[in-house]
């Protein structure tokens, strides 16, 4: 595939802790995403994250490689609790973070209010795909860009962009979860813990595997079965929404939401630069430092590659994949689930 | 979950036996001798790393059980950094643990070096994980966030002898696992 376009688009990296962090800038990054230790980012896991002083030295060491930093601030407060997101935003812009990434309008409205300068991009958790929700962020928070849901299809995002004021941000690789972002209350239901609050999807200390005498493995969430593999099958994240479940129709379980599989658009990314997307999007926070090392090297080779109107060669990435199977999901075509 | 020395014997035949051969040169040593070069290495480890007990929060006091299926012991580790253990033990001799990490000895090599994906070793079944769930991700995050790794620093305490030993392990990691 070749393509041959002007502006470039920005690689957007994840990062859970500092030393990934490093690898993402080291490795190609225009612009890595990372959280602080606490329920104001949606990958709020043990042992995962950045303190004040991390992100401190982090931001110093991105800047030194002029590679962005961006902070998820992607949760949703629950009512009394918004102190801990104000002092985050304080924080953040303390510390000098190029942009945070907010989903809630009470927090998009205080770090505008309070910090008019700082640049703020819209989370896929505000979960906003149309012209209107889109237009509605920039018109009252002035925000810069919005990362899409995973439900368009490339000409539907190409459509969307020319109606909107602001920059737009794809996911092309990782996890490709429920398709309800900000909005999914599986765990909520079966742990008393919310995704979108807490910032904690499946939360580990809820998270059993059991085996079997036949050696399959049970995955269990605060005791609900969410699925049993058998020792010929590849597992996924244990996730409520992408479980396996019996049901009057259908006997033998299914997988009534998701399928554990990953988001894989290399194929796609002549067509998604085309579209004018101004930046791509690596899921992975809670991956390790491998795992960021080569997926980031990977697709920065690509996109150099389609941007220099060359084919795109990217190694096989697939023994990274949840349950070791990818798709092109919506983007390719409305079929998807 | 698959056995280790098996799964990579069917992916290259010369690394089973190799790791056979780990096996049977590992069988007759003795564990109390191992259990003084272990301690030593954890309290030079815990004088490095003090970072390390930092993402580990809750969980330092906590028992993991590190079960490398091809060799002939298991490894038990406890990681409070006031009192840090670590320690080998023959498999029918095990006591209780919090939470236990199955591998091959290779693929738990290249998890601790930094240089293997843990969630892709899960999806991929080379690694299995049983019990506290929690303290298990803690600690899989605290190793990651060290700059280095603790086997290159396990190889750097245990002098050229160490380093030549890591540099052979990564070379047949990388290859096992670019299969």
């Amino acid at each position: 595939m070749i393509v041959s376009i002007a502006i470039k688009p920005e690689l957007v990296c994840p990062a859970g802790t500092p030393a990934s962090l490093r690898m993402a800038v080291d490795f190609g990054a225009d612009a890595v995403y990372c959280g602080f230790q606490d329920a104001t980012n949606a990958r709020n896991f043990p042992g995962l994250n950045f303190t004040f002083a991390e992100l401190k030295s982090s931001v110093l060491y991105a800047r030194k490689k002029s590679v962005k930093v961006l902070l998820a601030l992607n949760t949703f407060p629950p009512a009394g609790k918004f102190a801990l997101w104000k002092n985050a935003v304080d924080h953040a812009v303390m510390l000098g973070v190029d942009a945070l990434i907010i989903a809630d309008i009470g927090v998009a409205h205080y770090a505008r209010v309070r910090y008019p300068d700082i640049r703020l991009h819209l989370s896929v958790q505000a979960s906003a795909s149309s012209p209107e929700a889109i237009k509605y962020y920039c018109e009252e928070f002035d925000v810069k860009r919005v990362v899409l849901p995973r439900i368009l299809t490339i000409p539907e995002i190409k459509a969307l962009k020319r109606e909107i004021p602001c920059e737009v941000e794809c996911f092309i690789f990782g996890n490709h979860g429920l398709m309800a972002e900000g909005r999914c209350g599986l765990t909520n239901y079966a742990t008393g813990l919310s995704t979108n609050m807490d910032g904690v999807c499946s939360p580990a200390q809820h998270v059993a595997y059991e085996e079997g005498r036949n050696r399959e493995t049970t995955t269990k969430l605060n005791g609900f079965a969410i699925d049993c593999f058998s020792c010929s099958e590849n597992p996924g994240y244990p996730t409520i929404c992408k479980g396996r479940y019996y049901a009057a129709h259908k006997p033998e379980g299914y997988y009534a939401f998701e399928e554990p599989i990953s988001l894989n658009l290399a194929e796609l990314l002549p067509d998604l630069v085309k579209a004018g997307v101004d930046a791509f999007k690596i899921e992975g926070r809670q991956r390790s430092k491998a795992y960021v090392q080569k997926v980031v090297s990977s697709w920065r080779r690509a996109i150099d590659q389609a941007m220099a109107g060359e084919s795109i060669d990217i190694p096989d990435l697939l023994s990274l994949t949840e349950g070791h199977k990818q798709t092109q999901g919506a983007y390719e075509s409305k079929r998807w689930r | 979950m698959k056995g280790g020395a098996e799964e990579h014997g069917d992916r290259s035949g010369h690394k089973l036996s190799l790791v056979s051969g780990l096996y049977f040169l590992a069988v007759p040593l003795p564990l109390p001798i191992v259990n003084i070069m272990f301690k030593r290495l954890m309290v030079a480890i815990t004088t490095k790393r003090p970072e390390l007990f930092a993402r580990l929060a809750g969980h330092y006091h906590k028992t993991f059980l590190i079960n490398p299926t091809n060799l002939p012991f298991v490894i038990e580790l406890s990681p409070d950094p006031r009192q840090p253990r670590l320690r080998a033990c023959r498999r029918r001799s095990t006591a209780h643990a919090d939470a236990s990490i199955t591998g091959s000895f290779l693929t738990l090599m290249g998890l601790i070096d930094g240089r293997l994906d843990g969630d892709a070793l899960f999806f991929s079944r080379d690694i299995k994980v049983e019990g506290d769930t929690e303290a298990l991700v803690s600690l899989r995050n605290a190793l990651d966030d060290i700059e280095g790794s603790i086997a290159q620093d396990i190889a750097a305490i245990l002098g050229n002898l160490g380093l030549f030993a890591l540099k052979v392990t990564r070379r047949i990691s990388d290859r096992v696992h670019s299969h």
